[in-house]
């Protein structure tokens, strides 16, 4: 049985190999590419605006709510980041309602470059925010104690992001094959459908804890500004 | 019982039970926190969305130990390596 999408090689030379993962995430990038440029190419702003553009907002309005209300003002400058992971996890894990489709998210490469994204956005916000020394200031929060506990969490996290995401995708595609070769007529569509709702509900988690990590990392300099806002407020 | 048959039952006892065990507890801990949050929503219903969403995070994070357990008998059975080994001598 093949577990991942990882074991099917179209084409390999030394280290390099070209396997279904990575045609499936390149003709998922393609698609999303190309119909976020088909639909952005003639935008309006006056009341007719068309359906897709219409959807794309939608879209891009929830995502930036979320991100607000998870705790991170101005969602503007991250929804680049993670309303990408969430858009492209999310497609990667629908398109199981087509048939032969392997998803690559059920491929522990794909997840984990995906964490690791993850792993190396968190300082890249942290230090743009509050500088090197804020961010370096969040490993000892909130005492000193805690350094090596900050940094090993650091590390655990990435990992669970990356096995989560490629577990439950992984265990779905599995429980389908094993229900093939036991009730082959209905059951696999009802354990697809709630395949296709874990893939999404996972979609979810994973971009909702990149914005709960990445807001932990900034939370030092929204403090500030907070206390700021304050300050002028009594002083007003 | 010679070794290779010890490594095939230590293997695929241990991964029936990793999955088994793995399945119980964290079953229990997601009925208990939905059970929580939804009489948490009924005495307060405007804050819905947040009990929801701290919901939603609380239980992928309790699922992972789940999966954490199914991936190492998943492991365990398809990817075993001492029975890796075992086939190789």
């Amino acid at each position: 049985m093949k577990m991942t999408p990882d074991q099917t090689v179209f084409w390999g030379h030394g280290f390099i190999t070209i396997n279904l993962t990575l045609v499936t995430t390149w003709a998922i990038m393609l698609f999303m590419v190309l119909g976020a440029k088909l639909i952005t190419r003639n935008l309006k702003s006056n009341n007719k605006i068309s359906r897709w553009q219409c959807v794309l907002e939608m879209i891009v309005t929830s995502i930036n709510e979320q991100i607000n209300d998870v705790g991170l003002p101005k969602p503007e400058l991250y929804i680049g980041f993670i309303g990408t992971l969430f858009l492209f996890v999310a497609m990667c894990n629908f398109w199981i309602i087509l048939p032969w489709y392997q998803p690559p998210t059920g491929s522990l490469s794909t997840t984990t470059a995906l964490a690791l994204c993850v792993f190396l956005s968190v300082p890249y916000f942290g230090i743009q925010k509050s500088g090197i020394g804020g961010y370096l200031k969040t490993y000892i929060q909130p005492t000193f104690i805690m350094l090596p506990f900050n940094i090993v969490s650091e590390l655990s996290r990435t990992l669970a992001l990356a096995v989560r995401l490629f577990g439950n995708i992984m265990s779905g595609v599995m429980i389908i094959g094993i229900l093939l070769s036991i009730t082959p007529l209905f059951i696999p569509i009802v354990m697809k459908a709630l395949g296709l709702l874990t893939g999404m509900v996972q979609a979810y988690i994973f971009s909702i804890l990149a914005t709960v990590y990445i807001a932990a990392a900034v939370q030092e300099s929204v403090k500030k500004d907070k206390k700021i806002k304050q300050q002028k407020l009594t002083t007003n | 019982m010679d070794n290779d048959t010890a490594i095939a039952m230590a293997s695929i006892i241990t991964a029936g039970l990793t999955t088994g065990i793995g399945c119980m507890f964290p079953a229990l801990s997601e009925g208990k926190s939905v059970a929580t949050a939804l009489s948490s929503i009924a005495q307060q219903p405007d804050a819905a969305p947040t009990i929801t969403r701290t919901l939603f995070v609380g239980l992928a994070m309790i699922e992972s130990t789940a999966i954490y357990c199914f991936v190492v008998s998943m492991i365990l059975i398809f990817a075993n390596p001492f029975w890796n080994h075992v086939i190789a001598k």
